[in-house]
C-alpha cells in the first residue's frame, strides 16, 4: 500500500514551482493509495476562497487530502469560513501522525 | 512509538521553517516519538550558547518586557521535554566554518556519515532544505 505525505511551505504566486508541486500530487493521485497534501506556512494562502489558486485547490481536494495547518491560518488571519471547498484544518500533532505511519513516503517543499 | 529524523538547513530568525520544524519536533516528543535532528549549515548557529535576546529600541521596551525568544532556549525546551529521546548533531565541517562551537548542553558534534545512519535507522525521514 503506497502512502504520500507532500507538505509544501510555498504559496503559488511567490514560487512557480508550487504549480509543479500541485501536478506532482495530482500525478500521484492516480498511484498511490493514499496522498495527503499539507499546507503550512504561506503554502497555506491560496486556501482562502477568494484566492485566484483556490479552483486549483478545491480540485486537488477531490482527488487528494488536502489540509491546512490551524497555526499558519490563524497567523494569517484566514478563518475556517473563509476556506476554499475541500480544503481540512488540523494542528501539527496531525502532521506527526502522518510522519509516524508505518511505509509513508514525505516530500518537503 | 516511531524514530523520526529530520534534517535542518536554515540559520536562525531567517525563515518561518525554523518554526515550522521546531513545532514538529516538539509535538513528536511530547507524543512519545524519537526525533533525531542533523542540523546542517547554517542551522548548526540554532543550538549557539552565547545567543541573546534583546531589548527594542523603537519601542523603547527592554529585554525582559520584549522578552524575545532565541533559538537555543527553543532546542533546550525540547531536550527536556523530550526526556532523552531527541538525538541532535551538528555538522562539524559546518561548525568550524562558522566558528559556531559553542552550544548549549544536548547537541553533539557529527558528520553526513551520522544522517546517513539515522535514515537507514528510522522509520521516517524529513528533509526540510533551504529555498
Amino acid at each position: 500500500m503506497s502512502k504520500y505525505l507532500v507538505i509544501e511551505s510555498r504559496d503559488p504566486f511567490d514560487s512557480a514551482d508550487v504549480q509543479n508541486l500541485y501536478e506532482l500530487a495530482g500525478g500521484l493521485a492516480e498511484q498511490a493509495d493514499e496522498l495527503t497534501v499539507f499546507l503550512v506556512q504561506n503554502g497555506v494562502l491560496p486556501t482562502r476562497r477568494g484566492s485566484a489558486a483556490a479552483g486549483q485547490i478545491t480540485a486537488l481536494a477531490q482527488r487528494v487530502s488536502v489540509v491546512a495547518d490551524e497555526f499558519s491560518l490563524r497567523e494569517r488571519g484566514i478563518g475556517r469560513d473563509a476556506l476554499a471547498e475541500g480544503v481540512r484544518v488540523a494542528d501539527v500533532e496531525t502532521l506527526v501522525d502522518l510522519l509516524a505511519e508505518d511505509g509513508r513516503k514525505v516530500l518537503w517543499h | 512509538m516511531a524514530t523520526i529524523t529530520i534534517a535542518l538547513m536554515d540559520p536562525p530568525y531567517e525563515t518561518e521553517t525554523t518554526t515550522t520544524a521546531f513545532r514538529i519536533i516538539d509535538a513528536a516528543v511530547r507524543k512519545g516519538h524519537s526525533v533525531n535532528v542533523f542540523a546542517y549549515e547554517g542551522a548548526v548557529n540554532l543550538t549557539m550558547a552565547d545567543q541573546a535576546p534583546h531589548p527594542d529600541p523603537v519601542k523603547g521596551t527592554s529585554v525582559e518586557e520584549q522578552d524575545h525568544p532565541t533559538t537555543k532556549d527553543w532546542i533546550a525546551a525540547m531536550f527536556k521535554a523530550a526526556d532523552g529521546r531527541l538525538d541532535w548533531v551538528n555538522c562539524g565541517l559546518c561548525v568550524d566554518e562558522r566558528g559556531a562551537g559553542n552550544w548549549i548542553e544536548g547537541p553533539r558534534r557529527g558528520a553526513p556519515k551520522d544522517f546517513v545512519e539515522w535514515v537507514e535507522a528510522s522509520d521516517q525521514t524529513l528533509v526540510i532544505p533551504t529555498k
